[in-house]
């Protein structure tokens, strides 16, 4: 092919690709994510629960989502429960399998933001009169969201490229759209290295994102 | 339990009265029978070497130990007995009536000063921001800290982190304040103003039991003292009775390692 005709379908395919990210891509992240951490969040303190059984429970979920493939949790969701009569459509498919994934992954690392707030704020809450669910809500995860947010970006970007996997349980996600029109054209190297650029802006977006909320998030802390 | 402390419990102006305190850390046992009373207005230093348990003793008044044993009473029918679990009603109860100063002073650090000071008053007692603002930049006048209203703790000073932490505490009107070694942390040419303020405090009649190694603010300030070691209170008295004529040998070696170190 001349470099001509490769410009032109590499411009051509742009926006339809875009148009992935746009309408598949980002909204999966997005809502995957959001779910995700307020599974987490729950999970988090469930696993720091005196309760066995309650940190039982979270400890085997988290040890299942991270021993097994996300894309063999995908496939589960979409291919295997249909054969215990529970058939649940793409997209709600994905959503579940990336709020799990999520939830595994970063309730570890809420667990650990919160255990690195100093046990001293905790007692200062208490003898100020707080609950525990307050000291938690006003005190100690203020203070914990500002150590999570590095690892938290890492999951999010992680999964802003993990949806990809959704083309295999028939999204319409950016790749889909990719692997089509790679096949309608045979320019596999071009287009896939297309898709390849678009996570990529989209992941720099991301990180100016997380370098700018950790500035915020810095105004109380001592340079 | 010996006949004085029965008649301690029996006082009527007693705001604060613990019985019998027990608490090991696995075989190290750091209370064994703590008996103590603060009439209201009186300051009660806890003095001792490191470990003696001091602390122990003051986290055992609002639950942020739970010791073995031991009943702690205040007005009002509040008592917990921490020989079985301790009620949750009782102890926040306990800590509604009380508020504590730290060593490290314990500030929210993602709080500006007066955030700090009104979070308690705003978010656990209901006062309204507008009547808790107003009381909170009083108090940090009084402590000459007005201008530091809308700073972070990370850009106070030792000394001023401190007292925002006494401002921090005072805020919740307590009844009995709590002081666990308050200036041990802090350098030395900054230990003077925090003493200042404490000092002041006992002064105007508040009521402090106060852990501490400051033996000049223990002799200028106290009502009575009491000096303990390994777990137990090995003498009690008032500053004069303590520092001019300690009876126990263990009183007189601790004072003379205190105050005269290189002998």
């Amino acid at each position: 092919m001349v470099p001509d005709a490769a410009w032109q379908l590499f411009w051509s395919s742009l926006w339809p690709l875009v148009s992935g990210a746009i309408t598949g891509t980002i909204p999966l992240a997005l809502i995957s994510f959001a779910l995700g951490l307020v599974l987490a969040l729950f999970v988090a303190l469930m696993r720091l629960s005196r309760n066995r059984v309650v940190s039982g429970i979270a400890r085997g979920y988290i040890s299942v989502i991270r021993g097994t493939p996300l894309l063999v949790q995908l496939f589960i969701i979409f291919y295997g429960l249909p054969s215990i009569g529970l058939t649940i459509d793409p997209w709600p498919s994905a959503i579940i399998a990336f709020s799990l994934n999520v939830g595994g992954y970063a309730a570890e690392v809420i667990r650990a933001a919160i255990l690195s707030v100093h046990k001293g704020q905790w007692e200062a809450a208490y003898t100020i009169g707080m609950s525990r669910a307050r000291a938690l809500r006003r005190i100690i995860l203020p203070q914990a969201a500002r150590v999570s947010v590095p690892p938290l970006s890492n999951t999010f970007i992680s999964l802003v490229k993990d949806t990809s996997l959704a083309s295999v349980i028939l999204v319409t996600e950016m790749f889909r759209v990719a692997q089509r029109i790679a096949a309608f054209s045979q320019e596999f190297m071009l287009i896939y290295i297309e898709a390849a650029l678009i996570y990529w802006v989209i992941c720099l977006a991301l990180s100016s994102g997380q370098s700018a909320l950790e500035k915020r998030l810095d105004r109380y802390v001592a340079h | 339990m010996s006949p004085t402390d029965s008649a301690r419990q029996a006082d009527a102006d007693a705001l604060l009265t613990v019985t019998g305190l027990h608490k090991a850390f696995g075989a190290n046992e750091v209370l064994r029978g703590i008996d103590l009373s603060v009439r209201r207005g009186e300051v009660l230093v806890l003095i001792g070497p490191s470990g003696s348990g001091k602390t122990t003793v003051l986290r055992s008044i609002n639950g942020l130990e739970i010791p073995d044993a031991g009943i702690v009473t205040a007005p009002d029918g509040i008592r917990i007995d921490y020989s079985a679990k301790p009620a949750k009603k009782d102890i926040l109860a306990m800590r509604d009536r009380t508020a504590m100063v730290f060593q490290h002073n314990n500030l929210f650090p993602h709080m500006t000063v007066l955030e700090n000071i009104i979070e308690g008053p705003v978010q656990v007692k209901g006062v309204s921001k507008a009547v808790a603002t107003a009381e909170a930049v009083a108090l940090l006048d009084r402590v000459g800290l007005a201008e530091k209203r809308d700073v972070y703790p990370f850009q106070l000073s030792g000394g001023q982190a401190q007292r925002v932490g006494i401002v921090r505490a005072l805020a919740l009107k307590p009844q009995l304040l709590l002081f666990d070694e308050p200036t041990s942390a802090l350098d030395p040419e900054l230990v003077g103003e925090v003493l200042a303020v404490m000092k002041e405090l006992a002064d105007e009649g508040w009521t402090m039991v106060v852990v501490t190694h400051e033996i000049s603010f223990a002799r200028g300030v106290a009502d009575e003292i009491l000096f303990m070691d390994g777990g137990v209170i090995v003498e009690r008295g008032t500053p004069k009775e303590i520092f001019t004529a300690p009876k126990q040998e263990r009183t007189k070696q601790f004072l003379h390692r205190i105050l005269s170190p290189l002998d």
